[in-house]
């Protein structure tokens, strides 16, 4: 008699506990992303809270290193926030995999996005969508405007132009050319072969045969980023080999060196540290007129909870992230970080402005390595790092590292055996 | 017949230790050797009996990279035993000189760097080779030898040689306490016993000090080779898990830890992972033993 009541007891407390979650659901977001905890308290959630009264949001960061760890564990343990922001390609495919990401096709607002946003949150055959795209990080090159003024140097377009203007400045000597170091070796990759291969290898198209097994690492027009990366070595400063990453941005922003081969998360960074103005440039094309692409590389994304308690309150969420008013925001507030939605959003920072112009002229593709070939044993992304810096120190010729990257990708990728 | 009494107390002083050693050293080290021994297929751990170490040590892709973490932990070793131990006997020998002055200064001084962690340790030796900032570069200069300056560690045929000098600038202090303590054990009427028959200054040390002190020399060698096989910290804060350039820092530590935890792209494998450490427990485990019973044993003691 007493268990049955007690029973009684609880099951009213829980349905009086629903009803209040039902007038006010609050929705928690896990993420990495602690940098952003202020953006998110002070401009996003009052933003979203505003326009939907009933829906309250709790940014639960963790440090950037231990998120995919505790998010798993979390997952596992179905303690996990409602809202997950999405690293991307492998590690959130395989939480959809695992059923913790739900799909979010039957989304209209995933049709803001392009192909391109949505790849990094996607089955292998494009067949389901997970996240919403958030954010992209575009390559280029910064420089120091004041340098080329002085030296009376135009913005290069064209290969040739771009090691000419390196080359007045290395004969100048006021100016380190380039701010690049190989010791960290992910620079060489990142910033040097991800940044200028996609004008050799067409953007998407050289990215997807590669996946497809139609183009090898041996092919020219995946060599000849290395031969160019070759050339860099002499443009570099004094012992570029143990130079490292925060050397790099030092020098760069101490005045020290004109151009710097970059990722557009410096913006921020550099805009604090440099007391010049700045500029940026696209990967130089090959002969003028050539048609240009641009590395603009899928970053942060988010996604829903698979057993989240209030799926219609959290795809609330993610409608409004897909639209244009969080994209204006959350652009303005993280310049370098860019929107990916197609609706155009003003950005006013000079500098970041200049690079999404890219957007409009150029191709977009994202970093050849990471979707789905960065899977086996051994990593492409990895072997690409030691490759690039090699490539740039001359420690190997473009051909041999074309041929090791290529049999290293062959032992396990079935497409390209 | 009289009932023998259990000897309660030892198992109560005991318990704590054992159960502390247990949980934190014997259970996690049987079960990453039990780690080893499965793979994860589909979601699922299945068994695979010795598949990792087959896949380890003759699979093209991993047995390279073993190879040549192995080779470069025997460097690393090497530079120890021929760098960090001598110099350390040295420095003994010269500390516990009886006129030498400031003797505790010297003590102290080369002896800080071992407390330090290597976090800074990495970071600041990183900074004095900096080609950039670096004070390496212009103090060659001052001295007219900059043409010999490079970007150490940033070169392949450099890097690891150049670490495992920074780590013995770090632990130079542990040879030379340990020496210094058996040299101090060393009776004055042996070595003046040795003065009346005519040995004296390096004669003595020679002739009657080192062959004192080997039993010690030998504990110093069997500890560096611990220590260096099991070495990761100082490489991993100085060149990061890739352990550039080109992997040619890479040891056995910081390639377990690169496919434990994964690294960048590459997911974490915890089962190769485990096969790793369990090679290096091997090696430790093959050397140790070697030296047990291969030298310390047949070692001549002396009684002092």
């Amino acid at each position: 008699m007493k268990s049955k009541f007690m029973l009684a007891a609880l099951a009213g407390t829980a349905l009086v506990a629903t009803s209040a979650l039902a007038e006010d659901v609050t929705l928690t977001v896990e993420s990495w992303r602690n940098d952003d905890l202020t953006l998110w308290q002070d401009k996003i959630i009052p933003a979203f809270e505003a326009a939907h009264p009933g829906i309250k949001i709790n940014f639960t960061p963790s440090a950037p290193t231990e998120y995919n760890a505790v998010l798993n564990s979390k997952l596992d343990a179905g303690s996990a926030g409602d809202l997950i922001t999405c690293r991307p390609f492998d590690a959130s495919l395989a939480l959809y995999e695992a059923d913790h990401l739900a799909a979010l096709d039957d989304m209209d607002a995933m049709d803001n996005f392009s192909d391109v946003a949505k790849s990094a949150w996607q089955t292998d055959d494009g067949s389901a969508s997970f996240c919403v795209p958030m954010a992209s990080v575009i390559h280029g090159f910064i420089y120091n405007k004041e340098a080329f003024e002085e030296l009376g140097l135009e913005v290069p377009t064209t290969e040739e132009e771009f090691f000419a203007a390196l080359e007045t400045i290395k004969e100048d000597g006021t100016y380190i050319p380039m701010a690049m170091g190989t010791n960290d070796q992910w620079e060489a990759a990142t910033m040097g072969y991800n940044n200028i291969g996609p004008n050799y290898w067409n953007g998407e198209e050289g990215r997807k045969a590669l996946i497809e097994g139609e183009q090898k690492l041996t092919d020219e027009q995946w060599v000849a980023p290395f031969e160019t990366l070759a050339k860099w070595a002499d443009y570099l400063g004094d012992g570029f080999e143990a130079q490292t990453y925060p050397d790099s941005q030092n020098l760069f922003t101490l005045g020290r060196a004109a151009i710097y081969p970059a990722g557009s998360w410096e913006i921020s960074g550099f805009n604090a540290q440099a007391d010049f103005e700045m500029g940026a440039f696209k990967a130089p094309v090959k002969a003028a007129g050539d048609s240009c692409y641009i590395s603009d590389h899928t970053d942060i994304g988010i996604g829903m909870n698979a057993s989240t308690e209030h799926p219609e309150a959290a795809k609330t969420f993610l409608t409004w992230v897909a639209s244009p008013e969080f994209a204006d925001i959350f652009g303005n507030a993280l310049p370098g970080f860019f929107p990916l939605s197609n609706a155009p959003v003003d950005l006013e920072d000079p500098l970041a402005k200049e690079f999404v112009s890219w957007r409009d002229d150029c191709d977009s593709t994202i970093r050849s390595t990471y979707q789905i070939l960065s899977r086996g044993t051994p990593n492409l992304e990895n072997e690409t790092w030691g490759a690039s810096a090699a490539a740039i120190k001359g420690t190997k010729t473009p051909e041999a590292l074309g041929e090791e990257l290529q049999s290293g990708l062959e032992s396990w990728y079935a497409p390209q055996q | 017949m009289q009932k023998p009494r259990i000897r309660w107390h030892i198992a109560v002083f005991l318990a704590p230790a054992v159960l502390i050693y247990t949980s934190v050293m014997i259970f996690p080290l049987f079960n990453t050797l039990r780690l080893a021994l499965f793979q994860k297929v589909d979601q699922e751990r299945v068994y695979v009996g010795l598949e990792n170490f087959r896949t380890l040590f003759f699979d093209p892709t991993w047995s390279e990279q073993f190879w040549n973490a192995l080779a470069n932990n025997f460097w690393f070793f090497l530079i120890h035993m021929l760098v960090q131990n001598p110099i350390g006997i040295a420095l003994a020998a010269l500390l516990s000189h009886p006129r030498l002055r400031f003797a505790a200064l010297y003590r102290s001084a080369i002896f800080i760097p071992t407390i330090l962690s290597f976090v800074i340790v990495g970071f600041a030796w990183k900074l004095i080779l900096s080609p950039i900032w670096g004070i390496a570069p212009s103090m060659m200069d001052a001295v007219g030898l900059k043409s010999l300056f490079a970007p150490w560690l940033g070169k392949e045929e450099y890097a690891l040689t150049t670490l495992a000098m920074v780590s013995v600038w770090q632990f130079v202090g542990i040879p030379m306490m340990l020496i210094y303590a058996a040299l101090l054990s060393i009776p004055e009427e042996m070595l003046e016993a040795g003065e009346i028959d005519g040995v004296t200054g390096i004669a003595a040390f020679w002739k009657i000090k080192l062959p004192l002190i080997l039993p010690s020399i030998g504990i110093i060698s069997i500890l560096t080779f611990v220590a260096n096989f099991n070495a990761f910290d100082l490489i991993y804060a100085a060149q990061g898990a890739l352990a550039g350039p080109d992997f040619s820092t890479d040891i056995l530590g910081t390639f377990m830890y690169r496919t434990f935890f994964g690294f960048q792209l590459q997911l974490g494998d915890p089962h190769m992972g485990s096969a790793i450490a369990g090679a290096m427990f091997a090696i430790i485990l093959v050397g140790v033993c070697l030296y047990l019973f291969g030298i310390q044993s047949r070692m001549r003691r002396y009684q002092l």
